[in-house]
C-alpha cells in the first residue's frame, strides 16, 4: 500500500484536482494523507469475498423523465453571474491545444 | 411567561393562525434577537430582514383575507447555507462561491416556502459541509451557546446554534456523516437525518452524494415531524429520492406516542468504552426511561463497526473530489486571474484560493483513491465493506425495532482543541456514521447535561423508511423525561444569553 | 517496401446526437443554433445542488441503435462519471458509461465494391454532449454551452476496417441507419455525427498491432477517406525510413490537408471512473425491451436484398431506393398499392426518373412530396391499361406533383385518354396519308424510315394522345395497302 507518499506523488494529485499548493501545504499534506491512508489500510482486513459493491443505499432504479422542454434559464442571467463573459458567451483565458505540423 | 421567540415552531404557527399573534411581528423580535446576540455566536452568514418582513407581510395579509398560507404560515426560520436558495446569497461556507446568487430554490426549501415558513437568513457552516465543529468555515467560528468558548458541531453547527439560542424557530441542516445530529447533541436541541433519499437533494450543494441527506433541526420533537413532513418526499429534480407516501409524522408524534412492546436494541461496539463517562451515564438513564415506559431493552452487535470509519473517510472525499470539480471559476463564484494566467493556471489558483485547507485535504484523499491502479483497493474496497456495514444493520433489525446509543463519544469540546489534527477530528464521528452508510433514519435526541453544563444526546436509529418508529420514541422520551414544559418551551436554556425580551402577545 | 505490403487496421469511435427535444438529463432544449448560453437549467451549468434526470427517449434511441446493430443489450447498466478538466465541461465530469455500458457486440454491415462486409461492434454506450469552445485571436477564448448535455450514442468499432474507402463506407452505413431508426438525422456537418479514427499499419501478414495515433477533427465524410489515407501514408513513410510511430492525437487540419500532432499540456487522462451516485442503475425490462423490438424498421440491407432478389431491381436502383428509409417506404407503399410485384420495376423507374428529378429540384423530402403512393401506382396502371401513352403520362405526372391530384382526374378534365380506337385511328391516318403524297410515294418506294414522318403527323392531329404502337400499326397496313 501506498502508506508513504513522495512530494512528487503529491504534486501529481495537485495537478490532476486542479489545486494550487504552497510548498507547506505540499508537506502538510504528504503528513496527513500518508496518515490517514494507512489508517484506511484497515480495511484491507476485512473479508469482502463474494461482497458486491453497495452503489445505493437504498435499492432502487432509474426513474426517466419524458422527453419534454422546460423553460431554460434567459442566457443574460446566466452570464451576468460569471465572473467573465463577452456578449452571452463565458470568457476564459485561452484554451489552448497546441498542434504541431508533421 | 415565554416570549413568542421561545415557543415552539408548532406553538408560534398556532399563535399567528388564531391572530394572535401577526408575522411581522414574530419576524420582527427574531431579527431583534439576532441582532442583539449573534455577533457573539455567529450562527448566521447572511441575514435577509427585507426579505424575512415582506413575506411577513404577505402572511398576515393573506390570513386577514381568511386564507391559509400553510402549517408554517409566518414561522421564521432559518437554512443551513448549504442550501440554495432562490435570490440569497449562498456559499455553502466557502470563499469560492462568496457572491454567488443562486437563479433557483432547492427542494425542500422551495416545500418549507410553500408551507408559509418565513427564510430568516443562511446559517454558518463547515465549508462544504466537512467538518465536525464548524470551525472550517471560510467565514468565521460559530460558537456553541452552552458555552463560547466550545464548538457547537458541525457541519451544522450555525444551524443547531441558532435554534437552541432562539434566533429562529427551527432550521434546516444536512447530515453526511453525522452533521445534523452531532451538532444537536452538542446543542442541546433535536436533528433529525432522515433515510436516504426520503428528502429531495436538489438544491442542496453536494458533498457526497450517495450520504448527504437534509433533515429538521429543532427544539421539540414534534417541530421536527411536522418540519420532515413538509420537506419529505418524491421529487421529479431528484433521481435518488423515494417515491414513497410520506407518513403524517406529525400525527404519529402527537397521538399518544408509546413505546410499550418495542424492542430497543443496545449495540455492543457503541457501548464499548469509545464514550466520556458523563455521556455514557446521560445516555444509560435514558435506557433506564424506556424501560420504565415499557420498552424492551436487548444488546445486538454490528460487528464491522470499528471499519465504518475508514470506509467513510474513503467513500465520502472521493465523491466530494469529484462534486467539487465544478468549482473552477468559469461559469460562477470567484476565479483567480490575474491578466496573463493561463487556463492550468486559473484553474489551479482558484481552486487553491477558493477552498479552505480541510477541503483541500478530502479533495486530495479523494482523487487519491479514485486513481486508477488505486481504485480496487480504496474506493470499490470500501464500498464492499459498507455493503457489510448495511447487512449488519439489516441482520439487527430483525430482533429490534430501534437502536439506541450515544450520539458522539464526548461533549462540545473546546474550539481550537482538535484542529491540528483531522484523524482526532474524525473519530468522533464514530457513532453517526454508520448510519449515513447504511442509509439509515437517525436522530439526536437531547438527553442530560455534563457536570459543566453541557448538553448530552442519544441516538435513535430506525429501519428505512420508518421515520414515525423513531419519532415516536423520541416523543415518548421527551415527554416522560420532562424536558419542555407545557408551552413546548425547553425547560433547561443556555444560560450566558440575555432573556430573550418579552412581546405581548 | 510498396504500399501494399502494408495492412492498414482501423478502428472508429463514432458520436451520434441523438435527436430528442431535451437534453439527456434536464430538460433544456436540444435545439440547433440558438443564441448562446440560451439553453441551458442548473443541471446543465453544473450549478452548485443541480441533479441530472435521465431522458427516457434518449434510451429509447439507443436501444434501437443496439437491436439493429444486433448487440447484446445489457438489461442494468450504469452510468459512470468520466473527469477531466475542461472548460467546455461544465460539472469537470461527463456522465458517461464505463464498465457497464448498454450494449455491447454488435455489427455494422456494409458493402464496399459490391462485396458485403461486417465491422464488428466492441460497444455502445450513452453520455453526454459537452459544450462548444470558440477559439479567436487573442488572450481568451468564448464558451457556448448550448450542445452541453444534448445525449449522444457512442458506437466504438473493432479495429476491423481495413481501408480509408471502407472507413467512409462505415460512415455512410452508420449515418443511413441512424436515419432510418428516426435516432439522428446524421448531420456530419452540424456535428449530429462525429467521427474519431484509431489508424494503425502493419507488415501484411502479421498478426501484432502496429501503434496506433488517434485522428480527430474529421468533420464531413469526404474527409473521413481523405484524412484516413493521409495518415496511412504518413506512417508508412515514417516506418520505412526506419522511423517509430508515436502514440498521439492528431487534429485534422482539413484546409492544410494534413494532420498535426495534438500536444496537450497534461499527461495521458486519468479519468477516475467511478458509478455515478446520483443516477441509480439503469433498467431496461421486458416490456421496454419488447416496444422497441416491434419499433425496428426493416432495415436497409434486408430492403435491398429484397429488391433485388424477390423484385428484381438492378443493383444501383435497389441501392437508391434504400437509401433513404422515407424513400423505401415510399416505394414499398406504390408497389402495394400496384399489387403486383411486376410493378417493381416501373415504379422503381418512375421514382428514380421522375419523382426525385421533381423534390431534388424542389429541395423537397419525400415526406413532403405531393403525390401520394398510391397515386403513382394508379399512374403506372393506367399506363399499363393503354389509357394513356407513356409520353403522356409523364405530362400527367407533371400535373400531379403541381397539384396534388389524382391521375384519372387529371386525364378526365385534360381529355388526355389515349386513343386507342383503330377505326378513328384508321380514319385519321387516311387523310393524313392524303394529304402527303409525296412522301408516300417515298415510302412505298423503299424509304421506310418515312414511317416516322407519318406518325409524328397523326401524333400532331391528336394532340399527342393517339396509341403510338396502334398507330404505326395502321400507317403500315394502309401505306402497304
Amino acid at each position: 500500500m501506498a502508506a508513504l507518499l513522495n512530494r512528487e506523488e503529491v504534486e501529481e494529485i495537485a495537478l490532476l484536482a486542479r489545486l494550487a499548493l504552497t510548498d507547506d501545504e505540499i508537506e502538510r499534506l504528504r503528513g496527513d494523507l500518508a496518515a490517514i491512508l494507512a489508517y484506511m489500510d484497515t480495511l484491507q482486513d476485512v473479508d469482502t469475498t463474494g461482497v458486491a459493491p453497495m452503489t445505493h443505499a437504498v435499492p432502487m432504479h432509474l426513474r426517466l423523465r419524458a422527453d419534454e422542454v422546460d423553460a431554460s434559464l434567459p442566457a443574460e442571467q446566466v452570464v451576468t453571474s460569471a465572473p467573465a463573459y463577452v456578449d452571452t458567451y463565458f470568457e476564459v483565458p485561452k484554451i489552448i491545444d497546441t498542434a504541431t505540423g508533421e | 411567561m415565554p416570549a413568542p421567540i421561545q415557543l415552539s415552531a408548532v406553538e408560534q404557527a398556532r399563535q399567528i393562525k388564531a391572530r394572535r399573534l401577526s408575522a411581522r411581528a414574530l419576524t420582527e423580535a427574531h431579527l431583534a434577537r439576532i441582532e442583539a446576540i449573534d455577533a457573539r455566536i455567529g450562527a448566521f452568514l447572511r441575514v435577509d430582514a427585507a426579505g424575512a418582513l415582506a413575506r411577513a407581510d404577505a402572511i398576515d395579509a393573506a390570513i386577514a383575507r381568511g386564507e391559509d398560507p400553510g402549517p408554517l404560515a409566518g414561522v421564521p426560520i432559518a437554512l443551513k447555507d448549504i442550501l440554495v436558495t432562490q435570490g440569497l446569497e449562498t456559499t455553502a461556507g466557502s470563499r469560492i462561491l462568496a457572491g454567488w446568487v443562486p437563479p433557483y430554490d432547492g427542494t425542500a426549501v422551495a416545500r418549507l416556502r410553500a408551507a408559509g415558513a418565513i427564510v430568516l437568513g443562511k446559517l454558518n457552516l463547515d465549508e462544504f459541509a466537512m467538518g465536525s465543529s464548524n470551525e472550517n468555515s471560510a467565514f468565521g467560528p460559530c460558537r456553541n451557546p452552552w458555552d463560547l468558548t466550545r464548538v457547537p458541531g458541525g457541519s451544522s453547527g450555525g444551524s443547531a446554534a441558532a435554534v437552541v439560542s432562539f434566533q429562529c424557530a427551527a432550521a434546516l441542516g444536512t447530515d453526511t456523516g453525522g452533521s445534523i445530529r452531532q451538532p444537536a447533541a452538542f446543542c442541546g436541541i433535536v436533528g433529525v437525518k432522515p433515510t436516504y433519499g426520503r428528502v429531495s437533494r436538489y438544491g442542496v450543494i453536494a458533498f457526497a452524494s450517495s450520504l448527504d441527506q437534509v433533515g429538521p433541526m429543532a427544539r421539540t420533537v414534534e417541530d421536527a415531524a411536522l418540519l420532515l413532513e413538509i420537506i419529505a418526499g418524491r421529487d421529479p429534480h431528484d433521481a435518488t429520492s423515494i417515491d414513497a407516501p410520506v407518513p403524517a409524522y406529525r400525527d404519529a408524534v402527537t397521538s399518544q406516542a408509546s413505546v410499550r412492546g418495542l424492542t430497543i436494541g443496545l449495540p455492543d461496539e457503541y457501548f464499548a468504552g469509545g464514550a466520556d463517562p458523563e455521556v455514557l451515564a446521560a445516555v444509560e438513564e435514558a435506557v433506564r426511561v424506556y424501560q420504565r415506559l415499557g420498552a424492551e431493552i436487548v444488546r445486538v452487535s454490528l460487528p464491522h463497526t470499528a471499519h465504518a470509519l475508514p470506509t467513510y473517510y474513503l467513500l465520502a472525499p472521493a465523491e466530494a473530489s469529484s462534486n467539487l470539480a465544478r468549482y473552477d471559476g468559469v461559469r460562477y463564484g470567484q476565479r483567480q486571474a490575474q491578466p496573463g494566467t493561463s487556463l492550468l493556471d486559473m484553474y489551479r489558483e482558484t481552486r487553491g484560493a477558493g477552498f479552505g485547507t480541510e477541503v483541500k485535504r478530502r479533495i486530495m484523499l479523494g482523487t487519491f483513491a479514485l486513481r486508477s491502479g488505486y481504485y480496487d483497493a480504496y474506493y470499490a474496497k470500501a464500498q464492499k465493506v459498507r455493503a457489510l456495514i448495511h447487512r449488519d444493520f439489516e441482520r439487527a433489525f430483525e430482533r429490534v425495532d430501534l437502536l439506541l446509543s450515544p450520539t458522539t463519544p464526548t461533549a462540545a469540546f473546546a474550539l481550537g482543541e482538535k484542529t491540528q489534527n483531522p484523524l482526532d477530528m474524525y473519530r468522533g464521528d464514530i457513532f453517526t456514521l454508520g448510519c449515513n452508510l447504511a442509509g439509515l433514519p437517525g436522530m439526536n435526541v437531547p438527553c442530560g447535561f455534563t457536570g459543566a453544563g453541557l448538553p448530552v444526546g442519544m441516538q435513535l436509529l430506525a429501519r428505512p423508511l420508518d421515520e414515525v418508529t423513531m419519532l415516536r420514541a423520541a416523543a415518548a422520551y421527551e415527554r416522560e423525561a420532562g424536558t419542555l414544559d407545557e408551552r413546548g418551551v425547553p425547560v433547561r436554556q443556555p444560560p450566558g444569553l440575555p432573556a430573550p425580551a418579552e412581546v405581548s402577545l | 517496401m510498396t504500399a501494399s505490403a502494408w495492412e492498414p487496421v482501423i478502428g472508429l469511435e463514432v458520436h451520434v446526437q441523438l435527436g430528442t427535444a431535451s437534453k439527456a438529463f434536464s430538460g433544456s432544449s436540444t435545439r440547433f443554433g440558438a443564441e448562446p448560453n440560451s439553453l441551458t437549467d442548473p443541471t446543465v451549468l453544473g450549478l452548485p445542488g443541480s441533479l441530472p434526470v435521465f431522458n427516457r427517449q434518449a434510451l429509447e434511441h439507443a436501444l434501437l441503435l443496439g437491436l439493429a446493430t444486433r448487440c447484446r443489450i445489457r438489461r442494468e447498466s450504469r452510468f459512470a462519471r468520466k473527469h477531466y478538466f475542461y472548460p467546455d465541461l461544465p460539472k469537470g465530469y461527463q456522465i458517461s458509461q464505463y464498465d457497464e455500458p448498454l450494449c455491447e457486440g454488435g455489427a455494422i454491415e456494409l458493402s464496399v465494391g459490391g462485396a458485403q462486409h461486417s465491422v464488428r461492434l466492441t460497444r455502445i454506450h450513452l453520455e453526454e454532449d459537452a459544450g462548444k469552445s470558440i477559439h479567436q485571436p487573442g488572450a481568451t477564448s468564448l464558451l457556448d454551452l448550448n450542445r452541453a448535455g444534448v445525449p449522444l450514442c457512442e458506437v466504438v468499432s473493432e479495429p476491423d476496417i481495413r481501408s480509408a474507402e471502407e472507413a467512409a463506407e462505415y460512415m455512410r452505413a452508420l449515418h443511413q441507419l441512424v436515419r432510418y431508426l428516426g435516432i439522428s438525422d446524421g448531420d456530419m456537418e452540424k456535428g449530429q455525427l462525429r467521427c474519431d479514427a484509431n489508424v494503425s499499419v502493419r507488415p501484411r501478414g502479421q498478426s501484432a498491432l502496429g501503434t496506433r495515433t488517434e485522428l480527430k477533427n474529421i468533420n464531413s465524410f469526404r474527409f473521413v477517406q481523405k484524412a484516413i489515407e493521409h495518415e496511412i501514408a504518413r506512417q508508412i513513410r515514417v516506418l520505412e525510413s526506419g522511423g517509430r510511430i508515436v502514440q498521439e492525437t492528431r487534429l485534422w487540419d482539413a484546409d492544410a490537408g494534413l494532420s498535426r500532432s495534438m500536444r496537450s499540456k497534461e499527461e495521458a487522462e486519468d479519468y477516475r471512473y467511478f458509478p455515478d451516485p446520483d443516477l441509480p442503475v439503469l433498467v431496461v425490462d421486458d416490456e421496454l425491451f419488447e416496444a422497441m423490438r416491434q419499433r425496428l424498421p426493416e432495415l436497409p440491407m434486408a430492403r435491398y436484398r429484397r429488391y433485388v432478389d424477390a423484385w428484381g431491381l438492378a443493383a444501383d436502383d435497389a441501392r437508391v431506393l434504400t437509401g433513404e428509409r422515407s424513400l423505401s417506404d415510399f416505394f414499398d407503399a406504390a408497389v402495394a398499392a400496384y399489387g403486383d410485384a411486376a410493378g417493381a420495376k416501373p415504379l422503381a423507374n418512375w421514382i428514380q426518373s421522375e419523382l426525385l428529378r421533381e423534390l431534388n429540384r424542389d429541395v423537397r423530402a419525400v415526406d413532403a412530396c405531393p403525390i401520394a403512393p398510391a397515386q403513382l401506382a394508379a399512374l403506372v396502371r393506367l399506363v399499363d391499361q393503354g389509357a394513356v401513352s407513356g409520353k403522356i403520362a409523364k405530362q400527367v405526372f407533371g400535373e400531379m406533383y403541381r397539384t396534388g391530384a389524382a391521375p384519372e382526374a387529371i386525364i378526365e378534365r385534360e381529355g388526355l385518354t389515349q386513343i386507342s380506337d383503330e377505326a378513328a385511328l384508321e380514319g385519321i391516318a387516311r387523310s393524313v396519308i392524303e394529304a402527303n403524297p409525296g412522301q408516300a410515294a417515298g415510302y412505298r418506294s423503299g424509304k421506310t424510315k418515312l414511317i416516322g414522318f407519318f406518325v409524328g403527323q397523326v401524333m400532331k392531329q391528336t394532340g399527342g394522345q393517339a396509341n403510338p404502337q396502334l398507330v404505326n400499326q395502321v400507317l403500315e397496313r394502309l401505306l402497304a395497302g
